[in-house]
């Protein structure tokens, strides 16, 4: 990848909570795992030597269960938590060495955070909730009313404005919650399991709001989950975190087609497959053109084989984005590719 | 063997020697700075007397008045300010008023400095644990030794009246205000804490932004303490020379006139509800909006 596209750049990030948190890093360091380290210093391992590149106007995935480190990690690049070791390099600034008069301003001006649990002021409106990230750097009044106006209609709670937190429901909550971070139009957007705590209609709802907006602010979006079709669903690029260490970052695509171990393969055995992989991912690279029907590279493969079942013997053909002929699908293809890879055993009853 | 059946004490002179020396100590201390230390207060001397004074010769009327107006703002409650005012009424038909605004004055005095010192105090203990493990002991302390004990050496540097009548109020009337306001602020939710953080909040935007609003009703029952606090201290108070509503107690007890006794103390008993379900009533429109349901 091009490394201007890289807006922030994580190296070496280490974190350990506990007491004597130098001595540990090295224990770390020296290859010692999780529970060892709690067993012998007494400390928690929060992140190991963590490298990540987080690409400008793309949505980052994070991912892990609970306890793997992802919230942890989330709150380096804001630094509401600081590291034991390692930079943070945002536009080739390290954050870390920011005094705390520029991590203020670096806060107001760069970054805001959507919280999973909300996080909103329960003593003021909607409009000071929304508005709060512009009021504290001192914009006056109107102007920070007029802007926290534009970004509540824009999240669809027009005529909310003067309601408190605790008369909405969850999910108009967290449209509070989204419209506060957009509304000081930071670059970056820190989005810690925003949508876990909605429930299911709820929330693919707010994903659709969420990718209607990327698709007209182009933020760089870090995006806290452990559901995996939410992050197959809004995912640029997913980083899948366990017991604080990185296991994989890559193409959804490609974590689906060649999940890195088993601890990869179990996140993604329950996924539907023919949902979300894409032709792309299973076509044989041709550039000439097939006898079947012709379909976009990004189509799923489930929408393929309602195409393919009408002529199950033609091969379809696979163009991009600008109509070039990249590869064709056999039938034979397409069952390979929705089945299990064999790492994940047969278990189709599962 | 005899240690054993016998405590090991001091020998009786040197313990004569020791408190000898304590009380001439302070003697000394007092004899020096005591002048000095009564200057100091002699400000607020002047403006408690001129308190009580704006009390006690402002037309009842204008003082019923002005005490409804306060209770309807305070609690928007009908039943209250009716309540109030056939309070006062009888306060006042019951041969009580004068006696009723000296306590009145010096209640508020000592809420207002309470307050004045409690809040800042608590909003240092919450911000430092270290600040919280030295103040609470003192707290304990003030909160715990007999309001005699610390009356001696106050009446030593100031004599008998009114200053050393409201220091003696304030030193126990103060911890709730101080607890409840540390409480109160480390109450406040974190995660809300952390999302002011992420915006860029600097400590005082967070503190006057966040904690303290958050943190109001819980200080506002600090302050409902504090109040109920000070006006239990108006009988003790009066045996160093505070005038009010204590005095009549205090000569009821010596004399055992019973409804001298029973009188006045209700008349405490009286502005203690009052106070009471004002500043609750007050502090419960405070938090409107945590128990509101859509309009």
């Amino acid at each position: 990848m091009n490394s201007k596209n890289i807006l922030i750049k994580v190296n070496q990030l280490y974190k350990i909570f506990g007491d004597g948190d130098k001595s540990a890093l090295d224990l770390v360091k020296n290859g010692m795992g999780k529970d060892e380290l709690l067993e012998k210093s007494n400390c928690v391992l929060g992140l190991n030597n963590i490298n990540l590149n987080i690409n400008r106007g793309k949505i980052q995935v994070v991912m892990g269960l609970s306890g793997s480190g992802k919230s942890t990690l989330i709150r380096h690049l804001n630094r509401l938590i600081e590291p034991t070791s390692g930079e943070i390099l945002f536009n080739d600034t390290n954050i870390l060495n920011l005094s705390s008069k520029e991590l203020i301003q670096f806060r107001q001006n760069n970054m805001s955070m959507v919280f999973q649990k909300f996080a909103l002021f329960p003593h003021k409106t909607v409009l000071q909730n929304v508005g709060y990230g512009l009021a504290i750097q001192n914009i006056s009044k109107d102007e920070w009313s007029e802007k926290a106006q534009k970004w509540i209609k824009r999240v669809g709670l027009d005529g909310y404005e003067t309601y408190y937190p605790g008369q909405l429901s969850g999910g108009m909550q967290q449209r509070v919650g989204l419209a506060r971070a957009l509304a000081t139009d930071a670059e970056i957007l820190l989005m810690d399991e925003a949508f876990s705590a909605l429930d299911p209609l709820i929330r693919s709802e707010m994903q659709n709001i969420l990718l209607d907006l990327q698709s007209e602010l182009h933020k760089t979006i870090i995006f806290i989950t452990h559901d995996l079709d939410e992050a197959l669903k809004i995912g640029d690029r997913i980083a899948i975190l366990r017991d604080g260490s990185m296991v994989q970052d890559s193409d959804p695509q490609e974590i689906i087609m060649n999940p890195a171990d088993e601890y990869v393969s179990d996140f993604i055995k329950d996924i539907n497959r023919a949902r979300v992989i894409q032709a792309k991912s299973i076509m044989t690279p041709t550039n000439t053109k097939s006898s079947g029907a012709t379909v976009k590279e990004d189509m799923v493969l489930e929408d393929i084989l309602q195409i393919m079942s009408d002529a199950p013997s033609k091969p379809v053909t696979i163009e991009n984005s600008k109509g070039k002929v990249t590869g064709k699908i056999e039938m034979v293809n397409l069952i390979e590719g929705m089945k299990r890879p064999k790492s994940l055993g047969t278990n189709i009853t599962g | 063997m005899d240690w054993f059946f016998n405590f090991p004490d001091m020998s009786r002179s040197d313990l004569r020697e020791f408190k000898k020396t304590v009380d001439f100590a302070f003697t000394d201390f007092s004899r020096t700075y005591g002048q000095g230390i009564e200057e100091f207060f002699e400000p607020l001397l002047m403006f408690l007397v001129w308190f009580e004074k704006l009390f006690i010769n402002t037309p009842w009327p204008v003082i019923i008045f002005s005490i409804l107006l306060l209770s309807w703002i305070g609690s928007r409650s009908i039943l209250i300010v009716v309540g109030t005012f056939l309070s006062f009424m009888l306060i006042g038909y019951f041969g009580m008023w004068e006696d009723t605004m000296s306590t009145l004055a010096i209640i508020l005095v000592a809420t207002f400095l309470c307050i004045a010192i409690g809040i800042p105090l608590g909003i240092a203990m919450a911000r430092s644990n270290k600040v919280q493990a030295a103040i609470v002991p003192i707290l304990d302390v003030m909160q715990t030794i007999p309001s005699f004990v610390y009356l001696i050496p106050v009446v030593m540097l100031l004599g008998i009246g009114k200053v050393p009548g409201l220091i003696a109020v304030c030193i126990y009337a103060i911890p709730p205000i101080v607890r409840l306001t540390n409480l109160g602020i480390r109450l406040v939710d974190k995660d809300v804490l952390e999302a002011a953080d992420s915006f860029g909040a600097n400590y005082w935007q967070k503190l006057f932004g966040v904690q303290m609003p958050l943190a109001l009703p819980t200080i506002f029952a600090g302050v409902n303490q504090t109040i109920m606090m000070a006006l239990a201290m108006v009988v003790i108070a009066s045996m160093i020379g505070v005038k009010g509503l204590g005095l009549p107690v205090l000569r009821a007890i010596s004399n055992q006139y019973l409804a001298l006794g029973l009188m006045n103390g209700l008349a405490i008993v009286i502005l203690a509800i009052i106070f009471d379900r004002v500043t609750q009533k007050f502090g419960l429109r405070m938090q409107k909006y945590r128990n509101e349901g859509k309009d």
